[in-house]
């Protein structure tokens, strides 16, 4: 089996006493679309820090690559060189630019100058121009260019967040329930654009629509979070047949019954 | 969903092309022959001469607080530190003219000094004032924001340790040991590169140059909205996390307008000291930051145009308000930031729109025209 691109490995992080993450193990093979799912407080968005570098695991190694004789070791990386390796993230509230054009923010996050004084004199090419066009297009904004992203409704934000990501081209997307506040149809398009991504780019998509996980983890895994640990890890049909997760999360609450 | 037609596209931008041309005519061309001809006085060009320091001062402030979203109080040390540099030029200038005839400084004799410490030496030569007009504001930015950026220190944490810094600058100078003039500071100056201070032709001189420095000021920041940076820059003020985790390094951006700021303010600051002629550590106090705050805050945050428009209308109205009623000017101020923060958060520029909004309210309905 080849080696994964992203090995978690016996990690855990604690914040003042609170187990966020335990003894976490996590492998992503190249060109996967893997599924995160759990309840609140799981522990998905502190997975999410400690793979882009926001905090770093009191324990446990974290490693980006697929060649084991040249990985990254992401525990000793900030955000920034996490980043520039090429994993890139939405977050679960939309973050744009909202005083940006919407042209704008793809611009900002379009692959390349990123230093102080080349920023001062980076001119923008013709490439850089029609593959900006080109996401316009992929994601549904080509009318809306110019507009102000904070104008955008909360669909097409998540939409051009995941257009962001794009234009860095990263090797894996980490997604931060992508289809929130989207109409039903919204997230069957956000769904499909995920499945399009997949092979090209390798995702980590955390999500509680189970109409949604169900959708976009027809062909991969999906992986089961409870209380920071893993709970389990399998096909769709497979994890929502298993009994321990349907007592911790399917069966109850207000998730995961849509 | 919301309806797209709702949303008008984006305001095209402000004509600040316009506005630079208009100004730069009255303030190069009409203000100092007005002067010459005796239309206006002296005394009324010199204090404009001190409003426009003041607004580089705000274009400093506003570089950070508006265009990236760093609220720094502390501001008015930069503006000091460069008045300061250029004064000690200006002191060395005195020669022997001044009340006790020896060739150093005044206090420095007061102080019992019969010859010049040695980092007072190199002042009596322009040029080396000049370089370091810039490069003690320059390098003091950058060690504190090198400091407090990569230390991701944010928000109103940011703002009271730059309060703090200049309050700390401040009591350096107050100290007669800093051998920097202590609390009287520096005054009584009688020559710039050989001219008099005292000739209106040098004051006209001094003011032609502030305004020219003010475009040239302007232009520059104009330009950098444009660029990549200023994308990357309007992008922290918005969000700051977003940029970090799309690749920029934001503390090293933050950096560099830090100091970009520091410079523009020191600028000001230099151009402040002859015309005024005086300088001393009232001016490192955080009141004197805080009072640039209301002058941009006044004009209109975020604006180039803004800024300078508030320097000038707060600093007239005080020049006018201490005189006719000193007791009530911090009122008046007070009050001035109050309205402007509940009735005009867009400031003095946003004015115009506002006004045409109520006019679009309030005018009797048109009857509706006949189709064409």
């Amino acid at each position: 089996m080849a080696h994964p691109l992203l090995t978690v490995e016996d990690v855990s992080k604690t914040y003042d006493g609170f187990k966020a993450i335990s003894n976490l193990n996590f492998y992503l093979f190249e060109g996967e679309l893997r599924t995160v799912i759990g309840p609140n407080g799981a522990g998905k968005s502190t997975f999410f820090d400690l793979l882009t570098g926001r905090t770093q695991p009191d324990k446990g190694k974290i490693e980006f690559g697929t060649d084991p004789a040249d990985t990254h070791d992401l525990t000793k990386l900030d955000e920034v060189a996490i980043n520039r390796l090429g994993i890139g993230r939405k977050f679960q509230t939309p973050s744009v630019y909202a005083e940006h054009t919407v042209r704008e923010n793809l611009i900002l996050s379009l692959r390349g100058t990123r230093g102080v004084f080349a920023s001062l004199f980076h001119r923008l090419g013709s490439t850089d121009t029609d593959r900006i066009d080109e996401l316009l297009k992929l994601i549904r904004l080509d009318t809306k260019g110019e507009w102000k992203a904070g104008l955008l409704a909360h669909g097409e934000k998540q939409w051009l967040e995941i257009g962001m990501l794009l234009a860095q081209e990263p090797r894996v997307l980490l997604v931060d329930e992508p289809a929130a506040g989207m109409t039903d149809e919204e997230t069957h398009r956000t769904g499909e654009l995920l499945l399009s991504l997949a092979g090209k780019h390798s995702l980590v998509v955390v999500e509680h629509d189970m109409a949604f996980v169900k959708q976009i983890a027809a062909n991969g895994r999906v992986t089961v979070l409870h209380q920071g640990a893993l709970l389990c890890e399998g096909k769709f049909d497979d994890v929502q047949a298993d009994p321990r997760v349907r007592e911790v999360y399917l069966g109850r609450g207000k998730h995961g019954t849509r | 969903m919301a309806s797209p037609e709702k949303y008008a596209p984006p305001p095209p931008p402000s004509d600040t092309v316009a506005a630079l041309l208009a100004f730069t005519v009255l303030a190069v061309l009409i203000m100092p022959t007005l002067d010459v001809f005796g239309v206006i006085d002296h005394f009324t060009l010199n204090l404009w001469g001190k409003y426009l320091c003041y607004a580089l001062l705000a274009l400093s402030v506003n570089l950070l607080w508006g265009g990236t979203g760093l609220l720094s109080l502390g501001q008015g040390l930069f503006f000091a530190l460069g008045g300061y540099m250029h004064g000690m030029y200006l002191m060395r200038m005195i020669g022997d003219q001044g009340q006790y005839h020896r060739p150093i400084p005044d206090f420095l004799v007061f102080l019992g000094w019969t010859e010049l410490p040695g980092f007072w030496k190199p002042f009596e030569h322009f040029s080396f004032a000049m370089l370091l007009v810039f490069l003690l504001p320059g390098v003091i930015a950058g060690i504190f924001g090198w400091l407090a950026f990569r230390s991701r220190i944010k928000g109103v944490y940011f703002s009271i340790l730059t309060q703090a810094l200049t309050y700390a600058g401040a009591l350096i100078f107050f100290r007669n040991n800093t051998l920097m003039g202590g609390n009287n500071g520096f005054t009584d100056f009688k020559t710039e590169l050989g001219f008099s201070l005292r000739e209106p032709a040098t004051q006209r001189g001094l003011f032609i140059a502030t305004a020219i420095v003010l475009i040239g000021v302007v232009i520059f920041l104009r330009w950098l909205e444009g660029t990549k940076f200023g994308l990357v820059q309007r992008a922290i003020r918005d969000g700051e996390n977003r940029t970090l985790f799309s690749g920029y390094a934001t503390p090293a951006f933050k950096l560099f307008l830090f100091v970009l700021a520091a410079l523009i303010a020191a600028i000001g600051g230099a151009l402040y000291v002859p015309q005024v002629g005086i300088i001393n550590p009232s001016d490192m106090t955080p009141e004197k930051s805080l009072e640039a705050i209301v002058w941009v805050a006044v004009g209109g945050r975020g604006t180039l145009l803004g800024p300078i428009l508030g320097a000038v209308f707060v600093n007239m109205l005080k020049s006018y308000a201490t005189r006719a009623i000193p007791d009530l000017w911090l009122i008046l101020l007070g009050g001035l930031f109050l309205l402007v923060v509940l009735f005009l958060p867009g400031g003095l520029v946003s004015l115009p729109e506002k006004l045409r909004g109520l006019w679009q309210r309030f005018r009797p309905t048109p009857t509706p025209a006949p189709a064409a």
